[in-house]
């Protein structure tokens, strides 16, 4: 029997939605022309997949098979509701910047794999901890994404308003590309390609 | 020229794939052949003009004068959902040809974050009814532009030696990324266009 502690780590290592899945493109590639973006954008899915997870789990016994993915959307779209309201009031800044992509955590692929393929099986707590843990995947992902671009696109990375590297950056020409659309494509496209090699490296030392 | 420079707008510059980054599982899933990306253009089309006109009428005639605006989000993928089911059930009784070509795809559409991001999108620029049909339409069309161009240079990958590693998604994600350079030129064009 799994802990819940490996249902956690699933999430971020073996089983990261975003990069060994390859679940949920549409923000990973349209917010993250900043880390912090990615950031927020990350804090919005954990907390909408923890919940609904956690209610999806709970209410598994009483939801009509046949009718079971509009109830997961309700569910789903409530907790994306209540994440709108408090970015609206509480982060202005941030809700203008991530624009739509904050409604449409709604469709986005991981919640709903997440609610059909583990929640609506498993109990409450394994649901919770599966949660946290692809959303927290999710998080470094985007995270990550986001600070390869910024760094590339304007030569350094902004943490609250205080860049990273000092005031005068890397000192290299900062390619503007990268944090135009093209530059999300190619960024998440070689990254991939970075995490193929290396898990096949890691394949053939076993098998050596 | 409001119009039209929704629709040339909606379809070159602010390209639903290359600018704006909607609708890109389904983009990336059903991209293999060129008729699989046709098929599923088709339904697109007319589930977002559809799906944009109810939309709109749901927001600016029940949740606006309801003040129930923070049902945004609830009400309108719950329509889309039930209208994809509705489509499907009355294309199957009208015309079963067009049902046997675009049947399968429409249940993905539902999950297609195009869809709902058209509605928002429209609600979000104060559009009139009409804009906002033309906006569905043509972001569809650019959807559908992308998709079949996609799908055309994908073909091509079978007899193209690709490394192991790049196969897949990582290869599919440059070669957009490609694309969307090339479609930049069109912002020149949009702009020289409708200065005046």
């Amino acid at each position: 029997m799994r802990s819940p502690l490996q249902v956690l780590t699933n999430g971020l290592v073996k089983e990261n939605p975003a990069f060994r899945l390859v679940l949920g493109l549409c923000p990973m590639l349209a917010v993250t022309t900043a880390a912090e973006n990615g950031f927020w954008m990350g804090m919005a899915v954990i907390f909408v997949l923890t919940f609904s997870n956690v209610f999806i789990s709970a209410l598994s016994g009483v939801i009509p098979s046949k009718i079971r993915i509009p109830c997961y959307i309700v569910v789903i779209a409530t907790f994306v509701t209540i994440v709108d309201l408090v970015m609206h009031a509480y982060l202005p800044e941030m809700y203008n910047i991530l624009g739509i992509f904050i409604p449409l955590i709604v469709v986005n692929c991981v919640i709903m794999a997440r609610a059909e393929a583990f929640a609506s099986k498993n109990g409450l707590l394994f649901a919770a901890m599966d949660g946290i843990g692809m959303g927290l995947g999710y998080t470094v992902a985007i995270m990550l994404i986001g600070a390869i671009r910024e760094l590339l696109g304007t030569g350094n990375i902004l943490l609250r308003g205080v860049p990273l590297f000092g005031a005068a950056g890397l000192g290299f020409e900062p390619a503007i590309v990268m944090i135009l659309p093209p530059g999300a494509f190619i960024t998440l496209g070689l990254v991939l390609g970075v995490l193929n090699t290396l898990q096949q490296r890691r394949l053939r030392q076993r098998g050596a | 020229m409001n119009f039209v420079g929704i629709l040339i707008g909606g379809i070159l510059v602010n390209n639903f794939i290359f600018a704006r980054f909607l609708g890109l599982c389904p983009f990336v899933g059903i991209s293999k052949r060129v008729e699989t990306a046709t098929g599923m253009s088709m339904a697109v089309i007319f589930v977002m003009a559809v799906a944009s006109a109810v939309t709109w009428a749901v927001h600016n005639l029940v949740l606006v004068p309801f003040r129930l605006e923070y049902l945004q989000t609830v009400s309108f993928i719950l329509v889309i959902a039930a209208l994809v089911q509705f489509v499907e059930m009355v294309m199957l009784k009208s015309s079963p040809g067009l049902y046997q070509a675009l049947g399968i795809y429409l249940p993905l559409i539902t999950t297609n974050c195009a869809v709902l991001g058209v509605a928002l999108l429209s609600i979000r620029s104060n559009y009139t009814f009409l804009e906002a049909v033309v906006n569905g339409v043509a972001g569809a069309l650019g959807w559908s532009l992308a998709v079949i161009l996609f799908a055309g240079i994908r073909e091509r990958w079978e007899i193209t030696p690709i490394p192991k590693v790049m196969e897949g998604f990582p290869i599919a994600l440059i070669s957009t990324g490609l694309m969307a350079i090339s479609f930049f030129g069109f912002q020149g064009l949009f702009r020289t266009l409708f200065a005046r």
